[in-house]
């Protein structure tokens, strides 16, 4: 590689906050055109790291050159002016604005105030032309666009300023793995152009497929940087971001049959979502459902829930039928719900973690609706200890924890009620790598215990490797069902773009 | 939250220990500031406004401040919006917002005097009315809970609405008429006192209590907390979202009950004029009281606080033969400096996201 000047070099930031030290010396070097990896656990830095990027955070000390100049990045505006522009994770799009508007929003072209609207229009059809998504169209309203098309607004929006880096947050965090490919494909096309981007991710294998160099972040330290992303080995990758050797360990299965049947669904269907679903769980059996997004995975989950309202079947727990689209008597029958979204439908953020641990079971610790906080309490210890929340103490807000910590205080609430079946949908999304195998020897646990467990997950191999048996789903039907060791992730892909079963 | 406070010093020391096995923590919380940001720091924070306004009170009217008289009409005044203030808060801290309290009291005061003063109901006992005003209540917040969590219409405009129609209708009932009660039992007793306390102050004391241990002892508060905090998080973890709401509207509605039959013992009067502006009052003194408007975070200490705040700076006003305009510009100034300072307060707390 020749001796170029570096398009970004960020030297020995240090940004503190009260009490946390939350940069503390990080050096990275972008060159133009090259996608750059940004790797690290949750809480190693990275969001504090693109905020100083952004300009929306000053940093303590440390200096950043841009083109090999010195530069400070005193606000997003003057990011955006040197061109730098940032897609957070939570997209920050207005939902109720074109997409034209949108893309312009904050430098609409305009005639003395007036906005002139065709070529703002045609400005904004070419952005996405450039993009490769010509088929969005410019008047629609973003909100009304799936999560893969808002991304690619707001790339547009990045491209609209003179962009020289971009700084992707976990972009594929809501995407399908057909999105994600687009995605890589629209990545690589900005580079071509010249354009950096500093792509962060929990997904190695993403990074391996679309990244060049790889930069590892811990505790808000530069621990490795200019590694090759697809020649470094998962391995050594893992014990950078981590500091340990861990690597993917699920649990093994247990020799025993499982006991009897738990959790029974007969036919159930939601319109335009899946139809004719039907399966059984027995006590301490693991079945996992395989689908891309989209495909009715996550519906079937909450309609077994309760949280949507079947229009045909039944869900029968211990043999006994459930009211239809009631949550509360889906949990009164022992089943309990981790949902996609932990942040927004799983937690009540700004509680306390033994508050989110008793919500469900308020009843157990009351006499006549008052509340016996003292059991509370020491009743939510015990079982963050049993799992092992980190850090310990119930009283602190759950927003304070790591997605891997918040997950387990999801599960915990369950366990409180010593559910007999437990859904979980997309129960490591957000989770650290190095959390994970920590999760997956969790469920295996519970399911030891005799709880019927349904994983739902993105990850094909996460869904082989801890389920026993594995249950396909293509388009709201079910296209295969088997025993988990009877099928590999490449049969599982085949089977979830084509559907035909051999 | 007040229940929680005296833990949670001590898990900041432990959480920063801990912070490099598992990630992000709470900044400790140090100093003044630090302290101010605590739930009873913030209680703490609204008693000096109060003791600074009560020295104001002092230094400029002297003892026709500082008389017991004007002690209990300060009381007297706080609590009928101190009690619809209770009620607010509960709301507010579900998630809601409530703008036909004031319409609800007029309301209620008007349908029960109509009972008290039409001939026919002349031998009905007094508690009748009591009792009218507090169905009347009710009702008024059941309708507005159920267009609001069955109906889905936002709660802004379901109030709007009953504001409306509320106001409306007592007026039609009233026949704009002022109707004045002599129903002797009533009178006597509302406006009697015990240990020279007067009943209305004994009154919004047991609501305010009674709010307070609904609020932070039972499960009906943790829901109402959960609610607010996060519905769908809450509906997901199995709770009657919807049916909650409107028990909270309900609750609300009971509030404007007792608070119209407190008004009506205390003017001697029904009217569809009473209880004006008690929406904007009652929001102002929940929030200087330090509970979040977008809901989750809720202290009924505060709200009597803040009720009692501005309950005295009127006062202050009063005496000082100051324009009720002037106490209006004072108040909106008092609510801006408390949400300024709970904003900053909040920020320092959660400054890495």
């Amino acid at each position: 590689m020749s001796v170029e000047t570096p398009l970004l070099r960020m030297r020995g930031i240090v940004k503190t906050f009260p009490g946390v030290r939350a940069l503390d010396g990080v050096d990275l070097v972008v060159r133009p055109g090259e996608v750059h990896c940004l790797l690290g656990q949750n809480g190693a830095g990275k969001s504090t790291l693109i905020k100083v990027l952004a300009g929306a955070h000053r940093p303590d000390a440390g200096t950043v050159e841009w083109h090999g100049e010195p530069v400070t990045l005193a606000s997003p505006q003057a990011a955006i002016d040197r061109g730098i522009s940032t897609i957070y994770q939570e997209l920050d799009l207005v939902p109720g604005l074109s997409v034209a508007e949108n893309i312009f929003l904050g430098h609409e072209r305009s005639t003395a105030g007036l906005l002139r609207r065709a070529e703002t229009r045609q400005a904004a059809r070419e952005l996405l032309a450039r993009l490769g998504h010509r088929e969005i169209r410019v008047d629609r309203e973003v909100g009304t666009l799936p999560a893969a098309g808002q991304q690619i607004v707001s790339m547009a929006r990045a491209l609209s300023h003179d962009t020289r880096l971009i700084v992707m947050d976990e972009p594929s965090a809501a995407l399908d793995q057909q999105e994600v490919q687009s995605l890589f494909g629209v990545i690589r096309e900005l580079t071509r152009a010249g354009v950096a981007v500093v792509y962060i991710s929990h997904r190695l294998e993403e990074i391996r497929q679309v990244g060049d160099r790889v930069t590892v972040l811990k505790d808000g330290r530069t621990v490795a940087t200019d590694l090759p992303a697809k020649a470094t080995a998962t391995a050594d990758l893992i014990r950078l971001m981590t500091g340990r050797d861990i690597e993917y360990v699920f649990p093994a299965r247990p020799t025993a049959p499982p006991g009897d049947v738990v959790l029974k669904v007969d036919g159930l269907s939601l319109p335009r979502r899946f139809a004719d679903v039907s399966f059984e769980v027995r006590a301490g059996e693991i079945v996992g459902l395989a689908g891309l997004v989209g495909a009715g995975r996550s519906d079937i989950l909450e309609t077994v829930y309760g949280a949507r309202r079947a229009s045909h079947g039944r869900v029968e727990v211990d043999g006994r039928r459930l009211r239809a689209g009631s949550v509360p008597a889906a949990v009164r029958a022992g089943i309990g719900l981790a949902p996609e979204e932990r942040k927004s439908q799983g937690l009540i953020l700004d509680q306390s973690v033994y508050r989110n641990i008793t919500v469900s079971s308020l009843d157990r610790f009351s006499r006549g609706g008052f509340l016996d906080q003292g059991a509370e309490r020491e009743r939510a210890e015990e079982l963050s200890r049993s799992l092992d929340v980190r850090p310990a103490g119930v009283e602190r807000a759950v927003r304070t924890l790591s997605g891997g910590n918040q997950q387990k205080v999801v599960l915990a609430r369950w366990l409180l009620r010593d559910c007999r079946v437990l859904l979980l949908d997309e129960p490591t999304r957000g989770v650290d790598v190095g959390a994970r195998s920590e999760l997956y020897a969790l469920v295996r646990s519970l399911a030891d215990r005799g709880v019927a467990v349904v994983v739902v997950s993105s990850e094909v191999e996460e869904v082989l490797g801890l389920a026993d048996r594995v249950l396909v789903v293509r388009e709201g039907v079910v296209v295969h069902e088997g025993p988990a060791t009877g099928i590999d992730e490449h049969r599982v892909l085949d089977l979830v773009m084509e559907g035909s079963v051999a | 939250m007040t229940q929680d406070q005296s833990t949670t010093v001590d898990d900041g020391a432990t959480a920063s220990a801990q912070e490099s096995l598992a990630g992000t923590g709470t900044p400790a919380r140090e100093g003044l500031l630090g302290i101010l940001g605590s739930s009873v720091g913030r209680s703490l924070g609204l008693v000096v406004a109060l003791v600074v306004l009560c020295g104001v009170g002092f230094a400029t009217a002297g003892q026709q401040f500082a008389s017991v008289d004007n002690v209990l009409t300060i009381l007297r005044l706080a609590a009928v919006i101190g009690v619809v203030s209770v009620g607010m808060t509960f709301v507010i801290t579900g998630g809601g917002i409530d703008l036909s309290v004031g319409a609800i009291v007029a309301l209620a005061s008007v349908w029960s005097t109509t009972l008290a003063t039409q001939t026919l109901a002349r031998d009905v006992h007094w508690t009748v009315m009591v009792l009218c005003a507090l169905l009347v209540g009710v009702g008024c917040g059941l309708v507005n809970g159920l267009l609001i969590s069955y109906g889905k219409v936002v709660p802004f405009i379901a109030t709007l609405a009953m504001l409306a129609a509320a106001r409306g209708l007592a007026e039609i009932i009233a026949q704009r008429r002022t109707q004045i009660v002599d129903v002797p039992g009533f009178t006597d007793f509302f406006r009697g006192s015990v240990l020279g306390v007067p009943l209305l102050v004994i009154i919004f004391a047991v609501v305010a209590l009674l709010g307070w241990v609904l609020l932070n002892r039972t499960t009906f508060g943790r829901r109402t907390f959960a609610v607010g905090g996060n519905p769908e998080a809450a509906r997901l973890a199995g709770i009657d979202v919807r049916r909650h709401t409107v028990l909270l509207y309900a609750l609300l509605g009971l509030c404007c009950g007792i608070a119209a039959v407190m008004l009506v013992a205390r003017t001697t009067t029904g009217s569809s004029t009473h209880g004006t502006l008690y929406e904007l009052d009652a929001i102002a003194a929940v929030v200087i009281g330090g509970t979040l408007l977008t809901g989750g975070r809720g202290t009924i200490v505060g709200t009597v606080l803040g009720v009692l705040i501005f309950t005295t700076l009127s006062n202050v006003f009063t005496q000082n033969n100051l324009s009720s305009s002037a106490q209006s510009v004072a108040k909106g100034l008092i609510i801006v400096v408390a949400v300024l300072l709970q904003q900053r307060l909040a920020t320092r707390s959660d400054t890495r996201t």
